[in-house]
């Protein structure tokens, strides 16, 4: 057994809604890939936010190398070897890979010297093996080659102890490969190495170790040859998932969304959308499979007219709303589920009744034709309110209530009331069921399909290919902003995902 | 430099917290104005008292409060109103003097109109150019801070605008002041009590902050529009609201409200067109934020600040001739209440704790 | 009267003048460009201005040091900024109207005291000897520039060095990388180790100890007196100029002295009497009051021009909290 670098003891963090960590013991050990599993809000990020001192416990212990330490800021961490590699990478991108680089670093004198610290830039990423070109801006580079330099700037402060949040969440397949070599590559140097993940097939694949969360406490450690996906996932869950039935999906109908040719720029003026073309029928669920960062974020954002597409058409009903505004596309009756559920669809500030009746408040239900002034009829508003959170089974909630005391799960499902209570003729759902529990997800899903069968045409968005088999009747795959193969729910197999995901374009699969 | 603080979010407060929070506010900035107070000598409660005292005295000064009130409370509206689409106008003061300017062209043309139909074409002239002072606001769409800095500029381009053309083209021809010709007898404010400053126009204002602007806010959809646009932009836009549309009409109702204020004033009080129209250094529109802030942005709650302030600014004055204590406590109390009101709105939303 | 204006005489005192002038937004804009380069809108620069030019007035006045009077300047900035650092860095949230609370509160403050200082005696205004400008012999004998470089107050010259020393230092130094990261991407900042709270606090204290000195310049040089309409809306324009400067350090610099002319300009009007000119040739009178109104005016139109393409520190006027 190698030895233990970081003990953690009885670590607690408590936050006003949850116990984020409940007296979690964990050991990280040289040489060692230990990995941290567990759904959504499990608690692994929590964990090592406090190892790395941008948290703080409430209770608990750790001890790096035998000794007892208290990690108050990331620069502590730092001193004592703990580096981490963030899921938002932490970067500036107006400035270059060598400046964010040097940030921090005591190898930075106050006056820059750029070319030596260029120099030191190449040596060390040819030592470790992670290609960085430091002249380069961080905006224009691949989030794999942004991951390396954030690596890098952890390996630069001689980290001993290396931290990956949910590293793969924005790779491709392929690059994932290669973030696989250099961890390996870092445990035979002595490094040890934390992987923070909920996907079962890497945690597997690059692990030596699991230890398993769930509602913030440890319910299990196995050593990875000794485990396999099926314990993991019910230790993850605790209980088995029920396998979403699906029936069969419906005859041609008429496409509710179309879109043909389009294409758009992302905020640094590169191509993020080329050429897709896509059909959404009545009755139909389309899922667009991909890594988020491939373009999905644009396209949603063209066909909600919040941003302009440089060319190519998006028609709703027959109608065409290409670089039409928000109000013209939601009048065509496509209703919209944010991959930023809260950031995007809720007034935190202000109570549930004001958020269920968004985009309807203008309706003759609930508000006279008065021009100009448009009373709202609150009495009827509280009434439909009240339906509502019977409709959608949201306990515990009074309309004049703010909305933010409620809970995650909760919050979803006034979303949903509201979106779906607008009778949408097409949904764009993006992400839907990221960071739900396996209930909420279940009740999405659900959901997803009776509006299937009712007759609307949705559009799903999603990175979980487990979700997208289990829902879809066509699944087209976004990569690089281009559509790479469409298929039937039927045709496709993992492995043609996979491969699609990862840019192999359909007629070279074939070939393979 | 570490505090042995941490910030946590805290539970929100019940509503009587929030509601309460002119009160709290009050309290905190009457505390701590005893300092500059007992620095100037003087005792801060015989201060206090001769402030009440000087603004409430007799019939009289409990009119003047009124009057004060009344541009406070058209002001302090407005901002409530434009801050709650997250609009930051902080131009009311140009804005005032902008609807005194056109209202002033109306009121001293046309004398041959009756009362009942002049007093509202110069008021409507009032609110229109109240509203074009406020459009340039809009820029904010396009630059992050371009509401403040515009409305702001064009606080001072307005006033040297009024003193230009109340030297120039609107000069009264029968004085060296400079101030604009007479408004005529049908554009003036009746006076309400007698012997006293008592005008219409501090009807109008209690009309537009309790019925108008409450009505708007509590009542309609466009109201609803305002805070939800003001709550989140996006999630409006997704629900079918244009923020662009919303903003526009939000700087036009905000702007009209600060125009009318510069209509009371010509039409109520001064009755003729002039570059003083409002305090210095802090005029209504700014004290306009103060109000609105306290009030927590509520339009009811705007007349009880507006209330209340007036009775400090014009208590100030009394205050002062007897205690020695200089005038100019009555903008350090503006300061700090306002200070305050910001500090409870944010202790209201994170708890401060110790760490071991 | 038309003729006086157009000799090389003129051009070089409207030059020197606009320098001169220019001075005391130098310093407003400097601090106010520091404080956003951190991350902060600091919106109460027109008050800690006006504080500035109170405490070195009425410091010189009682000690009759212009010295000690800059050197009280200087620890009234650092009192504000503490203060202000400490609303802005922690509380974070709201800061436009938490600047107009400054602004109110300094006015306030500062003609509170000197009301106090000086009783109420209306009518006799107090006044000091004031700076001189300096003359740096051989320099100011070059033709043309001399003139208009090198005849100027030391506060100029100080403000025109600062303005070198923070190129520098943010093209440069490591310094000027940390407060440019943390003004872009103040988690970036916080996970490398670098106490973002603290460089704020630095950031927004240095502001408002150059925009006292902005203050003080105005009732301690350029003028003799603490009048009370002294700062006159510079505070507010300097906001602007940081933005039509692209918050880089020597277009911050262009900007003010652009503004100082504006300034100049209508001063010189004023001195002569002209209260309203026709352009040559035309029939178009044009009111000295549009030069009174024409830095606020242009501020707008500077605006308009620069939203496009306005490279502002991306997390600009978001409060940064570690979400504990």
């Amino acid at each position: 057994m190698s030895e233990k670098v970081v003990e953690m003891k009885g670590i607690t963090k408590r936050f006003p809604n949850v116990v984020a960590n409940d007296h979690i013991d964990l050991e990280l050990r040289r040489g060692e890939v230990c990995a941290l599993l567990g759904e959504n809000g499990a608690g692994k990020t929590t964990l090592m936010k406090i190892l790395y001192g941008l948290y703080h416990a409430d209770d608990g212990q750790i001890l790096v190398r035998g000794l007892a330490v208290t990690i108050d800021s990331p620069k502590a961490a730092i001193a004592l070897g703990i580096g981490m590699v963030h899921q938002h990478f932490a970067l500036d991108e107006k400035l270059t890979a060598a400046e964010n680089l040097i940030l921090g670093t005591k190898q930075a004198k106050t006056v820059l010297n750029m070319k030596e610290i260029r120099e030191e830039v190449v040596d060390l990423s040819r030592k470790f093996g992670l290609e960085v070109d430091p002249d380069s801006k961080v905006y224009q580079l691949s989030e794999g080659v942004k991951q390396r330099i954030e690596i890098l700037k952890t390996l630069l402060r001689g980290a001993q102890i290396l931290v990956f949040d949910e590293p793969t969440a924005v790779l491709t397949p392929l690059e994932t490969k290669d973030l696989f070599k250099t961890i390996r590559a870092l445990a035979s140097q002595g490094h040890a190495i934390v992987f923070i993940s909920h996907h079962l097939e890497e945690v597997l694949s690059i692990s030596d170790r699991i230890v398993v969360l769930r509602n913030g406490k440890v319910v299990g450690e196995r050593l990875a040859r000794e485990t396999s996906q099926a314990e993991l996932a019910q230790m993850m869950v605790g209980r088995e998932i029920e396998q979403v039935s699906r029936l069969k999906g419906g005859e041609t109908a008429r496409p509710v969304l179309e879109i043909s040719g389009l294409c758009a720029l992302n905020d640094k003026k590169l191509e993020a959308v080329r050429n897709v073309s896509l059909t959404v029928r009545k009755g139909e669920i389309v899922s667009l499979a991909g890594v988020s960062g491939n373009g999905q974020k644009e396209l949603t954002e063209v066909i909600l007219g919040m941003r302009k597409a440089t060319s190519g058409k998006v028609i709703i009903n027959g109608k065409d709303v290409t670089n039409k505004s928000t109000k013209a596309v939601i009048q065509q009756r496509l209703g919209c589920i944010a991959e930023d559920r809260v950031g995007w669809g809720l007034m935190m500030d202000r109570p549930i009744a004001e958020n269920l009746i968004l985009g309807l408040h203008r309706s003759s239900k609930l508000s006279t034709k008065t021009p100009v002034t448009n009373f709202l009829k609150n009495q009827e508003i509280q009434q439909y309110t009240k339906q509502l959170l019977e409709r959608f089974d949201i306990r515990g909630a009074e309309p004049n209530a703010p909305v933010r005391l409620l809970s995650g799960g909760n919050l979803q499902k006034i979303i949903l009331a509201r979106v779906l209570s607008q009778e949408p003729e097409v949904l764009l759902a993006s992400q839907p069921t990221r960071g739900l529990d396996v209930g909420a997800t279940e009740y999405v899903h659900k959901l997803l399909l009776e509006l299937r069968d009712k007759g609307i045409g949705v559009l799903l968005i999603s990175e979980d290919l487990e979700e997208i088999r289990a829902l879809s009747d066509v699944i087209a795959v976004m990569f690089r902003g281009e559509i790479v193969g469409t298929l039937s729910a039927e045709s496709a197999t993992s492995e043609k995902l996979g491969l699609l995901m990862a840019g192999v374009k359909e007629t070279e699969a074939v070939k393979q | 430099m570490k505090f042995p603080f941490r910030l946590e979010k805290a539970p929100p407060p019940s509503m009587l917290r929030r509601a309460l929070l002119p009160v709290r506010a009050l309290v905190a900035t009457f505390l701590a104005g005893a300092i500059p107070v007992m620095a100037a000598g003087a005792n801060p409660l015989q201060a206090y008292y001769t402030m009440g005292v000087g603004a409430l005295g007799d019939m009289i000064a409990i009119a003047e409060v009124f009057v004060r009130a009344a541009p406070l409370m058209l002001t302090g509206l407005a901002i409530s109103i434009a801050f709650r689409a997250k609009f930051w106008n902080i131009g009311a003061e140009g804005q005032l003097y902008a609807g005194a300017i056109l209202g002033t062209l109306i009121a001293i043309n046309f004398p041959e109109l009756p009362p009942w139909i002049h007093i509202p074409f110069m008021i409507a002239a009032g609110m229109l150019g109240g509203a074009l002072c406020a459009l340039p606001g809009i820029l904010k769409i396009k630059l992050k801070i371009g509401d403040v800095v515009t409305t702001l500029m064009l606080n001072f381009i307005m006033v040297i605008f009024t003193s230009y053309l109340v030297q120039n083209v609107l000069k009264d021809p029968f004085t060296r002041w400079p101030q604009s010709p007479p408004i005529t007898d049908t554009a003036t404010y009746p006076i309400l009590i007698p012997f006293t400053r008592f005008h219409l126009g501090i009807v109008i204002a209690l009309f537009a902050a309790l019925v108008v602007g409450y009505g708007l806010i509590e009542y309609t959809a466009l109201g609803y529009e305002i805070k939800a646009v003001g709550s989140n932009e996006v999630a409006a836009r997704l629900a079918g609201i244009n923020p662009t549309a919303l903003t526009i009409k939000t700087a036009i109702i905000s702007g009209s409200f600060a125009g009318l204020a510069g209509v009371g004033e010509v039409a109520g009080i001064r009755h003729h067109l002039i570059a003083t129209l409002s305090p210095v250094p802090i005029g209504y529109g700014l004290t306009g934020v103060v109000i609105a802030v306290m009030s927590g942005l509520s339009p009811l709650w705007v007349v009880v600040v507006a209330f209340l302030f007036s009775i400090i600014i014009n208590g100030s004055q009394t205050m002062s001739r007897l205690t020695g204590v200089p005038i100019f406590l009555s903008e350090i109390f503006q300061g700090l209440a306002l200070g305050f009101s910001l500090l409870f709105l944010f202790l209201d939303m994170y708890r401060i704790r110790r760490v071991r | 009267m038309q003729a006086e204006l157009l000799g090389l005489g003129f051009v070089i005192a409207m030059a020197a003048a606009s320098i001169r002038i220019a001075t005391s937004l130098m310093y407003a804009t400097l601090g106010e460009m520091i404080t956003e380069r951190s991350g902060i809108l600091n919106l109460g620069i027109e008050g800690v201005m006006i504080l500035g030019a109170m405490t070195a007035f009425i410091t010189t006045y009682a000690t009759h040091s212009l010295e000690l009077g800059v050197l009280a300047t200087i620890l009234a900035g650092l009192a504000e900024g503490v203060v202000m650092s400490f609303v802005y860095g922690r509380i974070g949230s709201n800061q436009h109207v938490w600047g107009v609370a400054f602004t109110i509160a300094n006015f306030g403050l500062a003609y509170y005291i000197y009301r106090l200082y000086f009783g109420g005696t209306a009518g006799i205004m107090s006044t000091i000897i004031p700076y001189s400008p300096v003359r740096i012999p051989l320099l100011a004998d070059i033709p043309v520039l001399g003139p208009i470089l090198f005849e100027q107050y030391a506060y100029t010259y100080v403000a025109i060095i600062l303005f070198v020393i923070f190129a520098f230092v943010f093209k440069y130094t490591i310094w000027g990388l940390i407060i440019t990261v943390v003004g872009d991407n103040p988690m970036a900042a916080d996970t490398a180790g670098i106490n973002v709270y603290r460089t704020r606090y630095i950031a927004v204290t240095l502001g408002a100890i150059f925009m006292a000195l902005g203050g003080s310049f105005l009732s301690i040089a350029q003028f003799n007196a603490f009048l009370f309409e002294i700062v006159a809306g510079r505070g507010w324009i300097a906001i602007a100029l940081v933005t039509i400067g692209n918050w880089k350090p020597m277009r911050c610099l262009l900007a003010a002295i652009l503004f100082g002319f504006i300034d100049a300009l209508q001063l010189r009007l004023q001195a002569l009497g002209i209260s309203q000119f026709t352009l040559a040739g035309t029939a178009i009178t044009i009111p000295f009051q549009l030069f009174l109104a024409l830095p606020y005016i242009l501020t707008i139109v500077f605006l308009l021009m620069s939203s496009r393409t306005a490279d502002y520190p991306t997390a600009l006027l978001t409060p940064y909290r570690r979400e504990e």
